[in-house]
């Protein structure tokens, strides 16, 4: 007979606290359906300000959660873990949602589509992500991953809802549907690779795979075979979701047609999930297991082959985009390359801390410099979907100097040049890679970098060097936007200038 | 672990592949061919076919579908609880107080938004 427990036995036992930034979230959003309905009028100010306050208290209830952090704790009978990986992330996560939501009301004004809908799913998504970053077993990974990319689907497809039959709602539309259908192929994939996980080892739960796993590859059987498939399949499945070679070919399509606060969004929160779950799954579940010898993991020659041809694709592509969201798409993929460099080498044994540390900086470093770079972008597009090619930011130093100067500092740091924080992210992917004995793929990233710059700087050439034939760009933007560029802006700036701090926050860091 | 452990597995991939070929192609292979015109014609339950195969259809229809999907599977959920509900005491109450409300804001949402007016 099941003993039911009492409801504080439940809370104790389950330890429900630690779960709390992310089911608070839901929580609110719940809430912010019903402001949503039947505020009125006011709905356009209440909606926006309450999702800003939602994202606000999960921040509180992430830093009152993960304040002793250096000591592990799993939640849900070992379904979540809390410790020091989930916390950072989670923040990554909610600055990042915070950015795009003040990105959000300004957009969605111009373009005539301001619904409170927007919102909800935008919180709902980060929630997905956030966990996703928590989760400690498959089938939470798998959850984690619909909530995230379900809303990610309809926001990509936002446009299309006024119907005017725009070339814009159109793409927006197509875009979408490229997602949606993309996205659920690669969860096919995803846990059709859970569940030749679970057929070999006989648990879906993380740490206990780990436990499972070298005696399944001692004893050589077919079991074996079928974990490395298994394995293979969940890194397909995930690869779609980060965008990396040869999982990219949705990339460019999406980013470009979606609404650009919502490619921002998606360009930042998928990708960490992505890569939480990744670094998860095979560090934490499977890096003991398939070593060969030298302390390698087996998949670590897979993963440095998807980032060498990640980097080179996405670098080299991204040279011949005129558009600029185009551009930054193909730029996306190329810092996904890089991320993977950190996952390369954390299957080298003994390397894992240091290179999922690298991961983190460098996602902190891209989230800051991407969001900043596309509300600049989002700045500059007009509402009938011009003004984002390379060209139209001709002469932006003349006609909005700080809004250039921003644009060059992002810029500058998606290069990864001192003194901004993408020159921190990829010295410490680097480092770890070559404490791994992973050179050769350091040389490749230092090289794709130097090619980055040239894309890079075109951008900055057009705004200083080059004289605009047209006239001047009149300032579009919301005093809500220009905070968001001014926070992305000091995030790039803090943690590139005073570069042990990045470092410092990570340093509790151990996924291993 | 052997091999044998993943055989019916594997036995049922095969099967089901070879199965689905033999099905779709063993009336070509061993069948008789003579079509005429009346065997030629897409089969419509008898009826003469009429127009494309692709018409119009209202779209509340898949609204309605999709409404009645959410509220089949809380009818799912309800149940086996429902079975048990004395031995699962309050903390199953509780629980599905829980589930009940995040489907209550749900309800009130396509309620308000007119998603249950036919017209």
């Amino acid at each position: 007979m099941f003993e039911s427990p009492t409801i504080a036995e439940f809370v104790t036992q389950s330890n429900l606290a630690s779960t709390l930034p992310g089911t608070l979230l839901v929580a609110w959003t719940l809430l912010l359906v019903l402001v949503d309905l039947f505020a009125g009028d006011e709905r356009e100010h209440w909606t926006p300000l309450g999702a800003c306050l939602g994202l606000g208290v999960s921040f509180v209830a992430n830093l009152f959660v993960y304040a002793p952090a250096a000591d592990q704790q799993t939640a849900l009978y070992g379904m979540f873990i809390a410790d020091a990986f989930t916390g950072f992330l989670n923040i990554v996560i909610l600055v990042a949602t915070l950015l795009a939501v003040l990105m959000s009301r300004d957009y969605l004004m111009r373009a005539g589509i301001h619904r409170g809908e927007y919102y909800i799913l935008t919180l709902l998504s980060s929630a997905g992500a956030m966990f996703m970053v928590a989760a400690n077993d498959l089938i939470v990974v798998f959850v984690a991953l619909e909530l995230l990319s379900i809303p990610l689907y309809i926001l990509a497809a936002f446009r299309s809802i006024k119907n005017d039959g725009g070339e814009l709602a159109l793409k927006s539309e197509e875009s979408g549907m490229k997602y949606f259908i993309l996205g659920a192929f690669s969860s096919a994939f995803l846990v059709f690779g859970a569940a030749l996980v679970y057929g070999a080892s006989g648990t879906t739960n993380i740490p206990q795979i780990l436990e499972v796993a070298p005696a399944v590859v001692d004893a050589a059987s077919s079991a074996t075979f079928y974990l490395v498939v298994g394995t293979a399949l969940l890194i397909v499945g995930l690869g779609f979701k980060v965008a990396v070679v040869p999982f990219h070919m949705w990339t460019p399509d999406v980013y470009e047609g979606a609404p650009t606060p919502v490619t921002a969004l998606m360009s930042v929160t998928a990708k960490i999930g992505g890569f939480a779950a990744l670094l998860r799954i095979l560090v934490t579940a499977l890096s003991v297991l398939l070593l060969v010898d030298g302390g390698v993991a087996a998949w670590q020659t897979t993963i440095s082959i998807i980032a060498a041809l990640t980097l080179v694709l996405g670098n080299f592509v991204a040279i011949s985009q005129r558009n600029l969201k185009r551009m930054l798409a193909y730029s996306s993929i190329a810092h996904a390359g890089y991320i993977m460099v950190a996952l390369a080498a954390a299957g080298t044994a003994g390397s894992a801390d240091s290179a999922t540390q690298g991961a983190l900086v460098y996602i902190l470093a891209y989230m800051f410099t991407n969001l900043g770079a596309f509300a600049v972008v989002m700045t500059i597009e007009r509402v009938d979907g011009g003004g984002g090619n390379i060209d139209d930011i001709t002469g932006l130093a003349r006609s909005r100097p700080l809004l250039a100067m921003a644009m060059t500092i992002f810029m500058l740091s998606l290069t990864g040049i001192p003194l901004t924080a993408g020159f921190v992210g990829k010295f410490m992917v680097f480092a770890a890679a070559v404490q791994a004995g992973l050179v050769g793929l350091a040389v490749i990233g230092v090289l794709t970098s130097v090619v980055s710059a040239f894309y890079y700087m075109r951008v900055v050439v057009n705004m200083y060097l080059r004289d605009s034939s047209g006239e001047l760009l009149p300032a579009l933007e919301t005093v809500y936007v220009r905070w968001a560029i001014n926070i992305a802006l000091a995030g790039t700036l803090i943690f590139g200038i005073f570069y042990p701090l990045a470092s410092n926050l990570v340093s509790m860091v151990s996924i291993a | 672990m052997t091999i044998l452990e993943f055989g019916p597995v594997s036995a049922l991939l095969v099967i089901s592949v070879a199965l689905a070929l033999i099905i779709a192609n063993i009336s070509r292979v061993m069948g008789p061919q003579r079509p005429t015109y009346r065997k030629s014609v897409p089969y419509e339950s008898g009826m003469k076919p009429i127009g494309p195969a692709t018409r119009r259809l209202p779209i509340k229809f898949y609204l309605v579908a999709v409404l009645f999907i959410i509220f089949d599977i809380e009818v799912i959920f309800f149940l086996p609880w429902a079975v048990s509900m004395r031995d699962l005491g309050v903390y199953g109450l509780t629980v599905m107080a829980v589930f009940t409300l995040i489907l209550i804001v749900g309800f009130i949402y396509e309620w308000k938004k007119g998603g249950l007016e036919w017209e």
